[in-house]
């Protein structure tokens, strides 16, 4: 599983969110490759979640992955949280949604 | 352990560092801060335009949590050597941010390269979420005291 750190230049707030997803996965138990890249390089990184900051959103807009948003970037709580959701909708994605009712 | 607290002591001393700026707009506390770190000679005058264009460029992203902005550009944008600086401002600006706004604390990181800063950023970021220190930041009377409340931050970097 790969995941994306984004920020706007690539290095600062990229590297501190990476470092949390980083401790967030583990902390799971959960592997995946984490890369901090800059909003100029994502394109061209394959990735299956990206983790950005809000305000970003205008820039993610046609991202293949799914992409989470967080508020707080100092906030370890908020990454983990969103972090861990997308990873286990990513590993076990909604099959018959019809059936589901959620 | 103690190597990372004092790499951000060391970066934010009494010369990058300023407590109650009054500014009217968050280009002006752009120019403040980073007036700090020109007379420092840590960056170059034109970084201080690369911190500005990049918020209108990309948005008001680097407003990490509320209240809080972390300025910064590229290291080819005219950064002499690793810096950081912190105002805290008696009046708070808006960025334009979607829920962090508005904002009174403003950092501005000048980075040699992507990976030079990284202990530093860990250990401010431990700072940051500490609810506490936050508060005295916030309330520090002047820039000793400021500078004091960071000096003395122990770094329970975990």
């Amino acid at each position: 599983m790969r995941i994306l750190t984004i920020c706007g230049m690539g290095m600062g707030t990229s590297m501190m969110l990476r470092l949390f997803v980083e401790e967030a996965l583990k902390a799971e138990g959960i592997k995946a490759s984490v890369t901090a890249v800059d909003l100029g390089s994502y394109k061209g990184t394959p990735a299956d979640i990206i983790v950005a900051p809000t305000d970003m959103e205008s820039h993610l807009k046609n991202a293949t992955a799914r992409v989470v948003y967080i508020k707080n970037l100092i906030d370890k709580k908020e990454v983990k949280e969103k972090v861990i959701a997308a990873v286990q909708d990513f590993q076990n994605p909604p099959a018959a949604a019809e059936d589901d009712p959620q | 352990m103690n190597d990372q607290p004092i790499e951000l002591r060391a970066l934010l001393t009494a010369q990058t560092v300023k407590a109650n700026a009054a500014v009217s707009s968050w280009e002006e506390s752009a120019e403040v801060v980073g007036q700090l770190m020109v007379e420092a000679g840590t960056i170059e005058p034109r970084y201080i335009e690369a911190m500005k264009r990049t918020v209108r460029e990309l948005g008001p992203y680097m407003v990490i949590a509320p209240g809080i902005a972390l300025l910064h550009a590229r290291p080819e944008d005219g950064v002499k050597e690793l810096s950081l600086g912190l105002i805290t401002l008696t009046t708070p600006v808006e960025f334009g941010h979607s829920t962090n706004d508005p904002v009174d604390l403003v950092f501005a990181l000048a980075a040699v390269n992507k990976d030079a800063h990284v202990s530093a950023l860990q250990v401010l970021a431990g700072m940051l979420m500490d609810e506490a220190i936050l508060a005295q930041m916030r309330s520090a009377s002047d820039t000793a005291s400021l500078v004091s409340v960071i000096q003395t931050y122990g770094g329970n970097a975990s």
